[in-house]
């Protein structure tokens, strides 16, 4: 069953959106991400337009991670100061990245600049996130000779205007999640996705907080930014389909949902190594297709696509 | 009122190719089963009938539709350390959007090369041509790959012999659009050649719209985009949270 999508300008089946939509929607609930780092490449496979997949993700992403925030929520999961000041400078930072998105567009290097962010910055947090992982399994059927500090004392723990974020456990400088706040928000404007998958590890490893409280922050933060993507691609661009999105949010907020409880389920570490591999492979794939000779050279349409 | 506009466009094409004045019984008429293709939620792609008759003495038909023009850049990607990247845009003017020529005969034995690029009937002979000046070798490369990709969706064809003509008076042909269609004004033209050169053409206007939610959507995104966007966010957060709510009492 084939829908026509307005803004897309073509007909996709129905089912096929629901599926992709449910598929990413349990991840994204699963491990707190918005999903639209897998959400748009498997948009632009299926044929739909980039600068339409990206800005349609967003807006499935605010719907996605809305009920994911929601259920965070409901377990006491969301540091809500933490939060705000990580949307205060992922505001300034999507800013910065959009304006370096339409530079490094009209160098025509925007969609390599992409590939190489996706590459690097997934390849090294799915290492990071396996090695973690391994650590941590090891040290659970090892438990002789354990000597872990309480937290991991990094130059981030250091700046000074310290502040405590009572539900993380945390007393730290605000500039620390000012900056995390500000280059994952540079990077999703750049890269035209929420960011998710970069604050949740950015969150654990640098600020050493809870995993759980990771996830429920990043989905709260992610609602906020998505919600301001869509607004300035609607004004900017007119790229937003609303049905497309409205029928991807049916799908993935189910998903979610169901990826939520099963996460609830996990240990911490193994959900990190499920995060890690999953991140690998988007790696592994990116990495593939900038290597492997393409079978059509040739390509139409502004850049700022990711294939 | 079409008409005279049509035998108008013919004259006009007969005076610039300097064929033979058209003479009162070289008659063409031709017409499509609708002038109009709408474009609505179920829309998987059309077909119209296109029909029409001609003067008793045979000749060949040749059919050319044409969507509307627009700047394409074509890019090829180059092998830079091992890694494809993108080399720099190449646009090319007046693209159409929508290219398709049918033909009683294959069009190379209808008339010769210099006639057909005139007319731009037939792939080779369509004009497409670079915004800024560019190499020659580079310009036909690049051309190939803008042919090859619009080909492969089904929007740029070219078949010889799909024209059914009953007894060299009328003929009829279905023309095939595809699901991903661009909008916009099409000119549907009919020619009848005859010792290789064209003795009477008809053009007829199509056009292609957006109709009915798929139109209201489309127009609330362009003419009211600041609201359009808001609603958007409202639509995202009321349907996930509803559906978070549904599902937790489910």
């Amino acid at each position: 069953m084939d829908i026509y999508f307005p803004i897309a300008e073509m007909p996709i089946s129905v089912p096929l959106l629901l599926a992709l939509g449910g598929g990413v929607g349990f991840l994204s609930g699963m491990f707190g991400i918005g999903g639209g780092f897998l959400m748009t490449p498997l948009l632009v496979i299926v044929g739909v337009p980039a600068p339409v997949a990206a800005a349609s993700v967003a807006n499935q992403v605010v719907g996605a991670s809305v009920s994911g925030a929601l259920a965070q929520w409901r377990r006491g999961n969301v540091d809500v100061r933490m939060a705000g000041l990580l949307i205060a400078a992922g505001f300034v930072g999507s800013a910065a990245g959009v304006a370096l998105f339409g530079l490094l567009r009209e160098l025509g290097q925007i969609d390599l600049v992409i590939a190489a962010c996706y590459v690097t910055l997934l390849g090294t947090l799915g290492l990071l996130m396996e090695i973690e992982s391994i650590r941590a399994w090891r040290r659970r059927r090892n438990p002789v000779g354990r000597r872990r500090k309480l937290h991991a004392h990094l130059w981030i723990h250091g700046l000074p205007l310290k502040m405590k974020f009572r539900a993380s456990r945390l007393y730290i400088s605000i500039f620390a999640p000012l900056s995390i706040g500000f280059g994952v928000g540079a990077l999703s404007g750049v890269m035209g996705v929420g960011g998710g998958f970069v604050m949740v590890p950015a969150l654990i490893y640098l600020l050493d907080m809870p995993t759980a409280m990771a996830v429920g922050t990043s989905l709260l933060q992610i609602t906020v930014v998505a919600a301001n993507v869509t607004f300035l691609q609607s004004v900017g661009n007119q790229t937003v389909d609303i049905m497309l999105a409205l029928l991807l949010i049916v799908g993935s907020v189910i998903g979610a949902q169901l990826g939520t409880m099963f996460g609830g389920r996990l240990r911490g570490e193994h959900l990190r190594a499920l995060l890690g591999l999953i991140v690998l492979v988007v790696a592994f794939r990116v990495a593939y297709d900038l290597t492997v000779n393409p079978d059509e050279l040739f390509s139409l349409g502004l850049s700022g696509g990711r294939h | 009122m079409r008409r005279p506009a049509a035998l108008a466009t013919a004259t006009a094409l007969l005076a610039l190719t300097g064929a033979a004045p058209l003479a009162a019984a070289e008659q063409l008429i031709a017409d499509l089963s609708s002038r109009e293709i709408r474009i609505t939620t179920g829309f998987t792609g059309a077909e119209l009938l296109l029909f029409g008759a001609t003067d008793a003495r045979a000749g060949d038909i040749v059919i050319v539709v044409r969507g509307p023009g627009r700047v394409e850049e074509v890019r090829r990607k180059h092998r830079v350390a091992g890694i494809w990247m993108n080399g720099p845009a190449v646009p090319f003017k007046n693209v159409p959007g929508f290219y398709y020529v049918a033909s009683t005969r294959p069009i190379e034995d209808i008339a010769k090369p210099p006639l057909l690029e005139q007319l731009q009937i037939g792939l080779p002979a369509l004009r497409l041509e670079t915004v800024r000046p560019a190499d020659p070798e580079v310009e036909d490369s690049y051309r190939e790959g803008l042919v090859r990709l619009k080909r492969n969706r089904s929007l740029y064809d070219a078949e010889a012999g799909t024209i059914t003509v009953i007894g060299d008076r009328l003929f009829r042909t279905t023309i095939s659009f595809p699901a991903g269609v661009p909008t916009g004004e099409y000119q549907v033209k009919v020619y009848l050649f005859r010792d290789g050169k064209p003795v009477s053409a008809s053009a007829t206007p199509l056009l292609v719209l957006k109709s009915g939610l798929e139109a209201a959507i489309f127009r609330f995104a362009h003419d009211q985009s600041a609201l359009y966007g808001i609603v958007a966010i409202l639509a995202a957060l009321v349907a996930g949270w509803l559906a978070g709510v549904i599902f937790r009492k489910a």
